[in-house]
Protein backbone atom coordinates (compact mmCIF):
# COMPACT_ATOMS: atom_id res chain seq x y z
CA UNK A 1 0.00 0.00 0.00
CA UNK A 2 2.78 2.31 1.09
CA UNK A 3 4.75 1.58 -2.56
CA UNK A 4 1.37 2.10 -4.18
CA UNK A 5 1.09 5.97 -2.95
CA UNK A 6 4.76 6.43 -3.15
CA UNK A 7 4.58 5.73 -6.64
CA UNK A 8 1.79 7.81 -7.11
CA UNK A 9 3.82 10.56 -5.56
CA UNK A 10 6.52 10.14 -7.29
CA UNK A 11 4.63 10.04 -11.06
CA UNK A 12 2.76 13.55 -9.76
CA UNK A 13 6.10 15.08 -8.85
CA UNK A 14 8.08 14.03 -12.12
CA UNK A 15 5.90 15.00 -14.40
CA UNK A 16 6.03 18.71 -16.06
CA UNK A 17 3.27 20.80 -14.63
CA UNK A 18 0.32 21.78 -17.20
CA UNK A 19 0.77 25.28 -18.67
CA UNK A 20 -1.62 27.86 -17.05
CA UNK A 21 -3.70 29.95 -18.86
CA UNK A 22 -2.44 31.85 -22.04
CA UNK A 23 -1.24 35.28 -21.41
CA UNK A 24 -2.68 37.01 -24.61
CA UNK A 25 -0.23 40.09 -24.12
CA UNK A 26 2.85 37.00 -24.02
CA UNK A 27 0.91 35.87 -27.58
CA UNK A 28 0.78 39.21 -29.35
CA UNK A 29 4.62 39.94 -28.19
CA UNK A 30 5.86 37.02 -29.53
CA UNK A 31 3.68 37.87 -32.43
CA UNK A 32 5.86 40.68 -32.79
CA UNK A 33 8.95 39.31 -32.03
CA UNK A 34 8.55 37.70 -34.93
CA UNK A 35 6.84 39.61 -37.19
CA UNK A 36 9.09 43.09 -37.06
CA UNK A 37 12.26 41.39 -38.71
CA UNK A 38 10.26 40.31 -41.51
CA UNK A 39 8.67 43.66 -41.86
CA UNK A 40 12.00 45.49 -41.48
CA UNK A 41 13.25 43.31 -44.17
CA UNK A 42 10.22 44.25 -46.66
CA UNK A 43 11.01 47.71 -45.80
CA UNK A 44 14.52 47.67 -47.07
CA UNK A 45 14.14 45.68 -50.26
CA UNK A 46 11.30 48.33 -51.24
CA UNK A 47 13.61 51.26 -50.25
CA UNK A 48 16.40 49.81 -52.34
CA UNK A 49 14.01 49.14 -55.31
CA UNK A 50 12.87 52.46 -54.86
CA UNK A 51 16.49 53.96 -54.58
CA UNK A 52 17.24 51.96 -57.75
CA UNK A 53 14.51 53.53 -59.93
CA UNK A 54 14.67 56.98 -58.99
CA UNK A 55 18.29 56.38 -59.84
CA UNK A 56 16.97 56.38 -63.54
CA UNK A 57 18.79 52.97 -64.25
CA UNK A 58 16.62 51.14 -66.92
CA UNK A 59 14.16 54.09 -66.98
CA UNK A 60 12.49 53.17 -69.70
CA UNK A 61 11.21 49.87 -68.53
CA UNK A 62 12.05 49.61 -64.65
CA UNK A 63 8.78 50.80 -62.58
CA UNK A 64 9.32 51.15 -59.28
CA UNK A 65 7.28 49.57 -56.29
CA UNK A 66 4.05 52.14 -56.68
CA UNK A 67 3.25 51.69 -60.09
CA UNK A 68 4.30 47.86 -59.38
CA UNK A 69 1.58 47.14 -56.46
CA UNK A 70 -1.13 49.57 -58.45
CA UNK A 71 -0.88 47.10 -61.47
CA UNK A 72 -1.52 44.14 -59.04
CA UNK A 73 -4.25 46.44 -57.53
CA UNK A 74 -5.59 46.72 -61.04
CA UNK A 75 -4.46 42.93 -62.06
CA UNK A 76 -7.06 42.16 -58.55
CA UNK A 77 -9.88 44.44 -59.10
CA UNK A 78 -10.60 44.36 -63.06
CA UNK A 79 -7.97 42.47 -64.67
CA UNK A 80 -8.46 40.97 -67.79
CA UNK A 81 -9.11 37.87 -67.61
CA UNK A 82 -8.94 38.30 -63.83
CA UNK A 83 -6.29 37.41 -61.54
CA UNK A 84 -7.98 35.29 -59.55
CA UNK A 85 -9.17 33.08 -62.65
CA UNK A 86 -5.40 33.27 -63.51
CA UNK A 87 -4.78 31.91 -59.98
CA UNK A 88 -7.40 29.85 -59.89
CA UNK A 89 -6.17 28.01 -63.44
CA UNK A 90 -2.46 27.82 -62.11
CA UNK A 91 -3.50 26.45 -59.06
CA UNK A 92 -5.66 24.06 -60.27
CA UNK A 93 -2.87 22.52 -62.31
CA UNK A 94 -0.54 22.65 -59.37
CA UNK A 95 -3.08 20.63 -57.31
CA UNK A 96 -3.70 18.09 -60.29
CA UNK A 97 0.23 17.43 -60.43
CA UNK A 98 0.82 17.48 -56.81
CA UNK A 99 -1.98 14.97 -56.22
CA UNK A 100 -0.72 12.76 -59.18
CA UNK A 101 3.42 13.34 -57.61
CA UNK A 102 1.57 11.93 -54.61
CA UNK A 103 0.55 9.04 -55.66
CA UNK A 104 3.17 8.09 -58.30
CA UNK A 105 6.12 8.93 -55.58
CA UNK A 106 4.03 7.12 -52.45
CA UNK A 107 3.60 3.99 -54.56
CA UNK A 108 7.28 3.83 -55.98
CA UNK A 109 8.61 4.55 -52.78
CA UNK A 110 6.63 2.23 -50.94
CA UNK A 111 7.87 -0.52 -53.55
CA UNK A 112 11.09 0.61 -53.60
CA UNK A 113 11.55 0.30 -49.83
CA UNK A 114 10.27 -2.87 -49.69
CA UNK A 115 11.65 -4.59 -52.37
CA UNK A 116 15.62 -4.77 -52.66
CA UNK A 117 15.97 -5.76 -56.11
CA UNK A 118 13.71 -2.87 -57.32
CA UNK A 119 15.98 -0.61 -54.73
CA UNK A 120 18.98 -1.82 -56.08
CA UNK A 121 17.66 -1.30 -59.86
CA UNK A 122 16.00 2.54 -59.19
CA UNK A 123 17.46 4.01 -55.71
CA UNK A 124 20.08 5.97 -57.23
CA UNK A 125 18.10 6.79 -60.37
CA UNK A 126 15.25 8.31 -57.60
CA UNK A 127 18.38 10.75 -55.93
CA UNK A 128 19.62 11.09 -59.38
CA UNK A 129 16.04 12.44 -60.82
CA UNK A 130 15.77 14.61 -57.72
CA UNK A 131 18.85 16.90 -58.98
CA UNK A 132 17.36 17.35 -62.46
CA UNK A 133 15.94 21.19 -63.29
CA UNK A 134 12.87 20.64 -64.48
CA UNK A 135 13.10 22.79 -67.15
CA UNK A 136 15.01 19.84 -68.98
CA UNK A 137 11.91 17.54 -69.04
CA UNK A 138 9.69 20.66 -70.96
CA UNK A 139 11.13 19.50 -74.31
CA UNK A 140 10.15 15.99 -73.66
CA UNK A 141 7.03 16.88 -72.35
CA UNK A 142 6.02 19.36 -75.41
CA UNK A 143 7.67 16.08 -77.63
CA UNK A 144 5.39 13.63 -76.19
CA UNK A 145 2.28 15.64 -75.40
CA UNK A 146 2.20 18.98 -77.23
CA UNK A 147 1.53 22.27 -76.48
CA UNK A 148 -1.06 20.55 -73.68
CA UNK A 149 -1.68 21.17 -69.93
CA UNK A 150 -0.28 17.03 -70.34
CA UNK A 151 3.18 18.53 -71.01
CA UNK A 152 2.77 20.62 -67.58
CA UNK A 153 1.46 18.02 -65.54
CA UNK A 154 4.06 15.66 -66.87
CA UNK A 155 7.16 18.28 -65.97
CA UNK A 156 5.03 18.97 -62.26
CA UNK A 157 5.09 15.19 -61.41
CA UNK A 158 8.56 14.72 -62.41
CA UNK A 159 9.67 17.56 -60.52
CA UNK A 160 7.81 16.59 -57.53
CA UNK A 161 7.50 12.63 -57.30
CA UNK A 162 11.35 11.64 -56.48
CA UNK A 163 11.57 13.91 -53.79
CA UNK A 164 8.16 12.60 -52.22
CA UNK A 165 9.67 8.91 -52.96
CA UNK A 166 12.88 9.34 -51.30
CA UNK A 167 11.39 11.23 -48.59
CA UNK A 168 9.12 7.94 -47.71
CA UNK A 169 12.11 5.54 -48.66
CA UNK A 170 14.72 7.37 -46.14
CA UNK A 171 11.65 7.08 -43.39
CA UNK A 172 11.04 3.45 -43.79
CA UNK A 173 14.52 2.79 -43.89
CA UNK A 174 15.48 5.25 -40.39
CA UNK A 175 12.08 3.32 -38.86
CA UNK A 176 13.95 2.31 -35.27
CA UNK A 177 14.89 -0.95 -35.01
CA UNK A 178 13.82 -1.15 -31.42
CA UNK A 179 10.36 -0.43 -32.46
CA UNK A 180 10.28 -2.90 -34.90
CA UNK A 181 11.52 -5.65 -32.72
CA UNK A 182 8.48 -4.11 -30.06
CA UNK A 183 6.32 -4.22 -32.90
CA UNK A 184 7.21 -8.14 -33.91
CA UNK A 185 6.73 -9.17 -30.57
CA UNK A 186 3.60 -8.07 -30.06
CA UNK A 187 2.77 -10.04 -33.48
CA UNK A 188 2.80 -7.33 -36.00
CA UNK A 189 3.21 -8.94 -39.22
CA UNK A 190 2.71 -8.05 -43.24
CA UNK A 191 0.29 -5.39 -43.76
CA UNK A 192 -0.24 -4.81 -39.81
CA UNK A 193 3.43 -4.00 -39.59
CA UNK A 194 3.38 -1.47 -42.56
CA UNK A 195 0.05 0.41 -41.55
CA UNK A 196 1.13 0.68 -37.58
CA UNK A 197 4.79 0.80 -37.05
CA UNK A 198 6.43 1.40 -40.21
CA UNK A 199 4.13 4.27 -41.78
CA UNK A 200 3.53 6.37 -39.11
CA UNK A 201 7.07 6.02 -37.94
CA UNK A 202 7.90 7.29 -41.79
CA UNK A 203 5.73 9.91 -41.26
CA UNK A 204 7.84 12.77 -40.29
CA UNK A 205 10.71 12.38 -43.27
CA UNK A 206 7.84 11.38 -45.24
CA UNK A 207 5.95 15.25 -44.89
CA UNK A 208 9.61 16.27 -45.27
CA UNK A 209 9.38 15.24 -48.36
CA UNK A 210 6.38 16.04 -49.50
CA UNK A 211 7.70 19.58 -48.41
CA UNK A 212 10.41 19.64 -51.20
CA UNK A 213 8.34 17.88 -53.32
CA UNK A 214 5.91 21.11 -53.29
CA UNK A 215 8.61 23.56 -54.02
CA UNK A 216 10.08 21.24 -57.13
CA UNK A 217 6.60 20.90 -58.28
CA UNK A 218 5.60 24.49 -57.91
CA UNK A 219 9.14 25.29 -59.98
CA UNK A 220 8.22 22.96 -62.31
CA UNK A 221 5.07 24.77 -63.23
CA UNK A 222 5.89 28.12 -63.72
CA UNK A 223 9.06 26.77 -66.26
CA UNK A 224 6.20 24.61 -68.01
CA UNK A 225 3.62 27.68 -67.51
CA UNK A 226 6.18 30.40 -69.03
CA UNK A 227 7.40 28.00 -71.92
CA UNK A 228 4.33 25.81 -72.92
CA UNK A 229 1.47 27.96 -74.77
CA UNK A 230 -2.23 26.66 -74.05
CA UNK A 231 -5.01 28.55 -76.08
CA UNK A 232 -7.57 29.52 -74.27
CA UNK A 233 -6.47 29.31 -70.53
CA UNK A 234 -4.83 31.87 -69.68
CA UNK A 235 -2.11 31.05 -66.07
CA UNK A 236 0.55 32.43 -63.92
CA UNK A 237 3.11 31.48 -66.36
CA UNK A 238 1.41 32.58 -69.23
CA UNK A 239 0.54 35.80 -68.10
CA UNK A 240 4.75 36.75 -67.42
CA UNK A 241 4.92 35.56 -70.42
CA UNK A 242 2.32 37.63 -72.22
CA UNK A 243 4.40 40.42 -69.67
CA UNK A 244 7.98 39.63 -71.04
CA UNK A 245 6.38 40.50 -74.58
CA UNK A 246 5.20 43.50 -74.01
CA UNK A 247 8.43 44.08 -71.90
CA UNK A 248 5.72 45.15 -69.21
CA UNK A 249 7.80 45.37 -65.95
CA UNK A 250 5.25 46.24 -63.56
CA UNK A 251 2.77 43.61 -64.93
CA UNK A 252 5.58 40.85 -64.38
CA UNK A 253 6.29 41.87 -61.19
CA UNK A 254 2.97 41.91 -59.89
CA UNK A 255 2.91 38.27 -61.03
CA UNK A 256 6.19 37.57 -59.14
CA UNK A 257 4.76 38.83 -55.99
CA UNK A 258 1.77 36.45 -56.41
CA UNK A 259 4.16 33.82 -57.47
CA UNK A 260 6.35 34.51 -54.23
CA UNK A 261 3.38 34.67 -51.89
CA UNK A 262 1.83 31.39 -52.85
CA UNK A 263 4.71 29.75 -52.65
CA UNK A 264 5.20 31.19 -49.04
CA UNK A 265 1.51 30.12 -47.92
CA UNK A 266 1.84 26.71 -49.23
CA UNK A 267 5.29 26.39 -46.87
CA UNK A 268 4.17 27.39 -44.23
CA UNK A 269 0.95 24.80 -44.43
CA UNK A 270 4.14 22.26 -44.57
CA UNK A 271 5.93 23.51 -42.25
CA UNK A 272 3.46 23.64 -39.53
CA UNK A 273 2.06 20.50 -40.22
CA UNK A 274 5.50 19.60 -40.13
CA UNK A 275 5.71 21.23 -36.60
CA UNK A 276 2.95 19.85 -35.14
CA UNK A 277 4.21 16.58 -36.11
CA UNK A 278 7.02 16.99 -34.28
CA UNK A 279 5.72 18.50 -31.12
CA UNK A 280 3.02 15.44 -30.92
CA UNK A 281 5.96 12.96 -30.94
CA UNK A 282 8.26 14.84 -28.41
CA UNK A 283 10.85 15.73 -30.82
CA UNK A 284 10.53 19.91 -30.14
CA UNK A 285 11.61 21.72 -27.22
CA UNK A 286 8.36 22.64 -25.92
CA UNK A 287 9.72 25.55 -23.71
CA UNK A 288 10.10 28.74 -25.65
CA UNK B 1 31.80 -17.41 1.54
CA UNK B 2 31.87 -19.44 4.90
CA UNK B 3 29.81 -22.37 5.78
CA UNK B 4 28.40 -21.39 8.56
CA UNK B 5 27.09 -18.05 6.99
CA UNK B 6 24.87 -20.43 4.94
CA UNK B 7 23.72 -22.00 8.02
CA UNK B 8 23.20 -18.84 9.64
CA UNK B 9 20.98 -16.80 7.74
CA UNK B 10 17.40 -17.58 6.44
CA UNK B 11 16.92 -17.37 3.07
CA UNK B 12 18.99 -20.97 2.34
CA UNK B 13 21.30 -20.64 -1.44
CA UNK B 14 21.28 -23.88 -2.38
CA UNK B 15 23.81 -23.43 -5.38
CA UNK B 16 22.96 -25.76 -8.30
CA UNK B 17 20.26 -27.61 -6.11
CA UNK B 18 17.74 -28.03 -8.73
CA UNK B 19 17.38 -27.99 -12.75
CA UNK B 20 20.45 -27.38 -13.94
CA UNK B 21 20.35 -30.92 -16.28
CA UNK B 22 17.38 -31.32 -18.04
CA UNK B 23 17.20 -34.94 -17.01
CA UNK B 24 15.20 -34.68 -14.19
CA UNK B 25 12.01 -34.42 -16.45
CA UNK B 26 12.04 -37.47 -17.98
CA UNK B 27 14.95 -36.17 -20.16
CA UNK B 28 12.96 -34.91 -22.66
CA UNK B 29 13.41 -31.56 -24.82
CA UNK B 30 9.62 -30.56 -24.26
CA UNK B 31 8.00 -28.68 -20.98
CA UNK B 32 6.90 -31.71 -18.58
CA UNK B 33 3.95 -30.77 -16.23
CA UNK B 34 4.09 -27.44 -14.44
CA UNK B 35 7.03 -26.61 -16.55
CA UNK B 36 6.69 -23.14 -19.09
CA UNK B 37 10.08 -22.97 -20.20
CA UNK B 38 12.40 -25.66 -21.24
CA UNK B 39 15.98 -25.04 -22.77
CA UNK B 40 17.52 -28.06 -23.97
CA UNK B 41 21.18 -27.64 -24.29
CA UNK B 42 20.57 -24.35 -26.48
CA UNK B 43 23.61 -23.09 -28.46
CA UNK B 44 23.77 -19.40 -30.56
CA UNK B 45 26.67 -18.68 -32.73
CA UNK B 46 26.73 -15.46 -34.44
CA UNK B 47 28.96 -15.04 -37.92
CA UNK B 48 31.10 -12.03 -37.52
CA UNK B 49 33.17 -11.69 -40.48
CA UNK B 50 35.39 -14.71 -40.64
CA UNK B 51 34.90 -15.83 -37.27
CA UNK B 52 32.21 -17.46 -35.92
CA UNK B 53 31.24 -16.23 -31.98
CA UNK B 54 29.59 -18.47 -29.69
CA UNK B 55 27.19 -16.14 -28.09
CA UNK B 56 25.27 -19.12 -25.79
CA UNK B 57 26.37 -22.63 -25.23
CA UNK B 58 24.92 -25.20 -24.63
CA UNK B 59 22.63 -23.99 -22.16
CA UNK B 60 19.75 -25.92 -20.19
CA UNK B 61 17.23 -25.04 -17.39
CA UNK B 62 13.60 -25.00 -17.30
CA UNK B 63 11.42 -22.30 -15.38
CA UNK B 64 8.20 -23.70 -13.87
CA UNK B 65 4.99 -22.23 -14.42
CA UNK B 66 4.62 -19.04 -11.81
CA UNK B 67 8.14 -18.92 -11.17
CA UNK B 68 10.25 -15.90 -11.33
CA UNK B 69 13.54 -16.33 -12.74
CA UNK B 70 16.78 -13.88 -12.83
CA UNK B 71 19.45 -14.64 -15.15
CA UNK B 72 22.64 -13.00 -14.18
CA UNK B 73 25.90 -12.41 -15.71
CA UNK B 74 28.99 -10.37 -16.65
CA UNK B 75 29.17 -8.65 -20.19
CA UNK B 76 29.00 -11.11 -23.02
CA UNK B 77 27.25 -13.83 -21.29
CA UNK B 78 24.02 -13.84 -23.65
CA UNK B 79 21.32 -12.93 -21.78
CA UNK B 80 19.94 -10.72 -24.45
CA UNK B 81 20.68 -14.05 -26.88
CA UNK B 82 19.01 -15.94 -25.03
CA UNK B 83 15.81 -13.93 -24.89
CA UNK B 84 15.67 -13.49 -28.29
CA UNK B 85 15.74 -16.92 -28.75
CA UNK B 86 13.00 -17.49 -26.40
CA UNK B 87 10.78 -15.12 -27.88
CA UNK B 88 11.52 -16.87 -30.85
CA UNK B 89 12.61 -13.64 -32.59
CA UNK B 90 15.51 -15.54 -33.30
CA UNK B 91 16.37 -19.45 -33.55
CA UNK B 92 19.10 -21.63 -31.88
CA UNK B 93 22.37 -23.32 -34.22
CA UNK B 94 21.69 -25.99 -31.56
CA UNK B 95 19.56 -27.50 -29.01
CA UNK B 96 15.46 -26.99 -28.39
CA UNK B 97 13.48 -24.24 -26.70
CA UNK B 98 10.17 -25.74 -25.97
CA UNK B 99 7.10 -23.31 -24.19
CA UNK B 100 4.43 -25.63 -24.35
CA UNK B 101 2.00 -23.37 -26.98
CA UNK B 102 2.26 -20.56 -24.17
CA UNK B 103 2.33 -16.60 -25.22
CA UNK B 104 5.46 -14.90 -24.98
CA UNK B 105 6.13 -11.34 -24.44
CA UNK B 106 9.32 -9.33 -24.49
CA UNK B 107 10.20 -6.11 -22.41
CA UNK B 108 13.13 -4.06 -23.20
CA UNK B 109 15.00 -2.04 -20.96
CA UNK B 110 13.78 1.21 -22.93
CA UNK B 111 10.29 1.29 -23.20
CA UNK B 112 9.92 1.41 -26.84
CA UNK B 113 6.62 2.90 -27.18
CA UNK B 114 5.44 4.30 -30.53
CA UNK B 115 5.90 8.00 -29.81
CA UNK B 116 3.08 8.74 -32.16
CA UNK B 117 0.46 7.10 -29.95
CA UNK B 118 -1.07 8.03 -26.88
CA UNK B 119 0.03 5.84 -23.87
CA UNK B 120 -3.58 4.05 -23.76
CA UNK B 121 -3.41 3.66 -27.36
CA UNK B 122 0.77 2.01 -27.25
CA UNK B 123 -1.48 -0.24 -24.97
CA UNK B 124 -4.36 -1.18 -27.00
CA UNK B 125 -2.38 -1.85 -30.45
CA UNK B 126 -0.86 -5.16 -28.47
CA UNK B 127 -4.87 -6.26 -28.17
CA UNK B 128 -5.80 -5.49 -31.57
CA UNK B 129 -2.53 -7.03 -32.97
CA UNK B 130 -3.79 -10.27 -31.11
CA UNK B 131 -7.42 -9.45 -32.23
CA UNK B 132 -9.60 -8.20 -29.63
CA UNK B 133 -12.47 -6.92 -30.73
CA UNK B 134 -12.80 -3.55 -30.87
CA UNK B 135 -15.22 -2.90 -28.60
CA UNK B 136 -13.95 -4.76 -25.54
CA UNK B 137 -10.00 -3.44 -26.22
CA UNK B 138 -11.11 0.25 -24.18
CA UNK B 139 -12.50 -1.53 -21.30
CA UNK B 140 -9.17 -3.87 -21.22
CA UNK B 141 -7.27 -1.06 -21.85
CA UNK B 142 -8.51 0.84 -19.05
CA UNK B 143 -7.63 -2.12 -16.84
CA UNK B 144 -4.60 -2.87 -17.92
CA UNK B 145 -3.38 0.95 -17.09
CA UNK B 146 -5.11 0.19 -13.53
CA UNK B 147 -2.75 -2.72 -13.32
CA UNK B 148 0.37 -0.52 -13.99
CA UNK B 149 -1.32 2.26 -11.57
CA UNK B 150 -1.19 5.14 -14.11
CA UNK B 151 -4.82 5.30 -14.70
CA UNK B 152 -5.90 8.69 -15.67
CA UNK B 153 -2.05 9.08 -17.76
CA UNK B 154 -4.13 7.43 -20.71
CA UNK B 155 -4.08 10.16 -23.17
CA UNK B 156 -0.85 11.37 -22.65
CA UNK B 157 2.04 10.47 -24.92
CA UNK B 158 5.57 8.90 -24.32
CA UNK B 159 7.37 12.16 -24.49
CA UNK B 160 4.84 13.14 -21.91
CA UNK B 161 5.87 10.90 -19.20
CA UNK B 162 8.50 9.75 -17.16
CA UNK B 163 11.00 7.05 -17.86
CA UNK B 164 9.17 5.06 -15.11
CA UNK B 165 6.30 5.86 -15.92
CA UNK B 166 6.95 4.84 -20.00
CA UNK B 167 8.27 1.44 -18.14
CA UNK B 168 4.56 0.70 -16.71
CA UNK B 169 2.98 1.50 -20.03
CA UNK B 170 5.51 -1.07 -22.11
CA UNK B 171 4.32 -3.38 -19.09
CA UNK B 172 1.03 -2.90 -19.48
CA UNK B 173 1.48 -3.19 -23.42
CA UNK B 174 3.17 -6.65 -22.61
CA UNK B 175 0.97 -7.73 -20.36
CA UNK B 176 -2.03 -6.80 -23.35
CA UNK B 177 -0.22 -9.76 -25.28
CA UNK B 178 -1.85 -12.29 -23.27
CA UNK B 179 1.52 -13.50 -22.19
CA UNK B 180 1.92 -16.40 -20.03
CA UNK B 181 5.59 -15.90 -20.06
CA UNK B 182 6.81 -12.36 -19.42
CA UNK B 183 10.59 -12.09 -20.31
CA UNK B 184 12.57 -8.81 -19.25
CA UNK B 185 15.64 -7.73 -20.81
CA UNK B 186 16.82 -5.36 -17.80
CA UNK B 187 14.06 -3.76 -17.48
CA UNK B 188 14.46 -0.98 -15.01
CA UNK B 189 18.19 -0.40 -16.05
CA UNK B 190 18.02 3.49 -17.09
CA UNK B 191 15.85 4.24 -14.39
CA UNK B 192 17.29 5.71 -10.91
CA UNK B 193 17.23 3.51 -7.87
CA UNK B 194 14.15 5.10 -5.77
CA UNK B 195 12.08 4.26 -9.00
CA UNK B 196 13.30 0.87 -9.51
CA UNK B 197 12.78 0.31 -5.94
CA UNK B 198 8.86 0.71 -6.21
CA UNK B 199 8.84 -0.67 -9.39
CA UNK B 200 10.46 -4.53 -7.96
CA UNK B 201 6.94 -3.80 -5.59
CA UNK B 202 4.26 -3.13 -8.47
CA UNK B 203 5.98 -6.49 -10.56
CA UNK B 204 5.67 -8.66 -7.62
CA UNK B 205 2.17 -7.59 -7.57
CA UNK B 206 1.14 -7.83 -11.08
CA UNK B 207 2.83 -11.32 -11.54
CA UNK B 208 1.05 -12.56 -8.15
CA UNK B 209 -2.38 -11.22 -9.71
CA UNK B 210 -1.77 -12.87 -13.00
CA UNK B 211 0.40 -15.80 -11.84
CA UNK B 212 2.93 -14.92 -14.37
CA UNK B 213 5.91 -16.65 -15.23
CA UNK B 214 9.05 -14.05 -15.85
CA UNK B 215 12.51 -14.46 -16.81
CA UNK B 216 14.40 -11.63 -16.24
CA UNK B 217 17.44 -10.83 -17.25
CA UNK B 218 19.91 -8.36 -15.21
CA UNK B 219 23.12 -7.31 -14.34
CA UNK B 220 22.13 -5.96 -10.77
CA UNK B 221 23.02 -8.76 -8.88
CA UNK B 222 21.04 -6.65 -5.71
CA UNK B 223 18.12 -7.00 -7.94
CA UNK B 224 17.97 -10.09 -8.58
CA UNK B 225 18.38 -11.94 -5.13
CA UNK B 226 15.36 -9.08 -4.57
CA UNK B 227 13.24 -10.46 -7.45
CA UNK B 228 14.15 -13.95 -8.31
CA UNK B 229 12.54 -17.49 -6.98
CA UNK B 230 15.75 -18.49 -8.82
CA UNK B 231 18.75 -16.63 -9.75
CA UNK B 232 20.57 -18.57 -12.90
CA UNK B 233 24.25 -17.74 -13.54
CA UNK B 234 25.56 -17.21 -16.83
CA UNK B 235 29.33 -17.29 -17.62
CA UNK B 236 30.76 -14.70 -20.23
CA UNK B 237 32.07 -15.73 -23.67
CA UNK B 238 30.33 -18.19 -24.51
CA UNK B 239 27.28 -17.89 -22.03
CA UNK B 240 27.27 -20.83 -19.93
CA UNK B 241 24.89 -22.02 -17.16
CA UNK B 242 27.59 -21.89 -14.05
CA UNK B 243 25.48 -22.30 -11.22
CA UNK B 244 21.59 -21.32 -9.78
CA UNK B 245 20.14 -20.27 -6.52
CA UNK B 246 16.60 -20.93 -4.95
CA UNK B 247 16.01 -18.00 -2.88
CA UNK B 248 12.80 -19.53 -0.88
CA UNK B 249 10.78 -16.26 -0.38
CA UNK B 250 9.92 -16.38 3.26
CA UNK B 251 8.32 -13.04 3.83
CA UNK B 252 8.41 -9.63 1.95
CA UNK B 253 11.54 -8.72 0.61
CA UNK B 254 13.24 -5.76 0.09
CA UNK B 255 16.03 -4.06 -1.44
CA UNK B 256 17.69 -3.08 1.76
CA UNK B 257 16.78 -5.98 3.94
CA UNK B 258 20.18 -8.41 5.20
CA UNK B 259 18.90 -11.76 3.22
CA UNK B 260 18.56 -9.48 0.02
CA UNK B 261 22.22 -7.87 0.89
CA UNK B 262 23.62 -11.55 2.03
CA UNK B 263 22.34 -13.18 -1.33
CA UNK B 264 23.77 -10.15 -3.69
CA UNK B 265 27.00 -10.63 -1.87
CA UNK B 266 27.66 -14.31 -3.29
CA UNK B 267 26.58 -13.78 -6.21
CA UNK B 268 28.95 -10.49 -6.70
CA UNK B 269 31.94 -12.82 -5.01
CA UNK B 270 30.84 -15.49 -7.91
CA UNK B 271 30.62 -12.65 -10.56
CA UNK B 272 33.99 -11.67 -9.79
CA UNK B 273 35.26 -15.37 -9.91
CA UNK B 274 34.01 -15.38 -13.51
CA UNK B 275 35.10 -12.06 -14.63
CA UNK B 276 38.56 -12.77 -13.24
CA UNK B 277 39.03 -15.68 -15.64
CA UNK B 278 38.86 -13.51 -18.53
CA UNK B 279 41.45 -11.06 -16.62
CA UNK B 280 44.21 -13.58 -16.72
Amino acid sequence: MAADQALRGLDNLELQPTEGARDPGRIARKAWTALWPKVLAVALILAVWEAVTLSGWKHLVLKGPGPVFSALWDEMLHGSPSLWGIIGVTLETAVVGYAAALVIGSVVGLLVARIPVLRAAVGSIITGLQTMPSIVWVPFGIILFGESESTILFVVILGAAPSIAAGLISGVDYTPPLLLRAGKTMGLRGFALYRYLILPASLPAYVAGMKQGWAFAWRSLMAGEIVVQIVGQFSIGQSISVDQQNLDFAGASAMLIVILVIGLVVDTIFTKADTSLRRRRGLLETAT
Amino acid sequence: MSVSNQQVTPPVISPGASALSPADSAGTATVGAGEAVRLTAVSKAYQTGRTELLAVDQVSFSVRDGEFVCIIGASGCGKSTLLNLIAGLDSPTAGQIDVGGRKVGLMFQEPALFPWLTAARNVELALQSRGVPRAARRAETADLLEAVRLSGFGSRRPHELSGGMRQRVAMARALGQNADVLLMDEPFGALDAMTRDLLHDELERICAERTLTVLFVTHNVREAARLGDRVILLSSRPGRVIEEYVLPRTGQRRIDSPEVSEVAARLTDRLREEMGRHGR
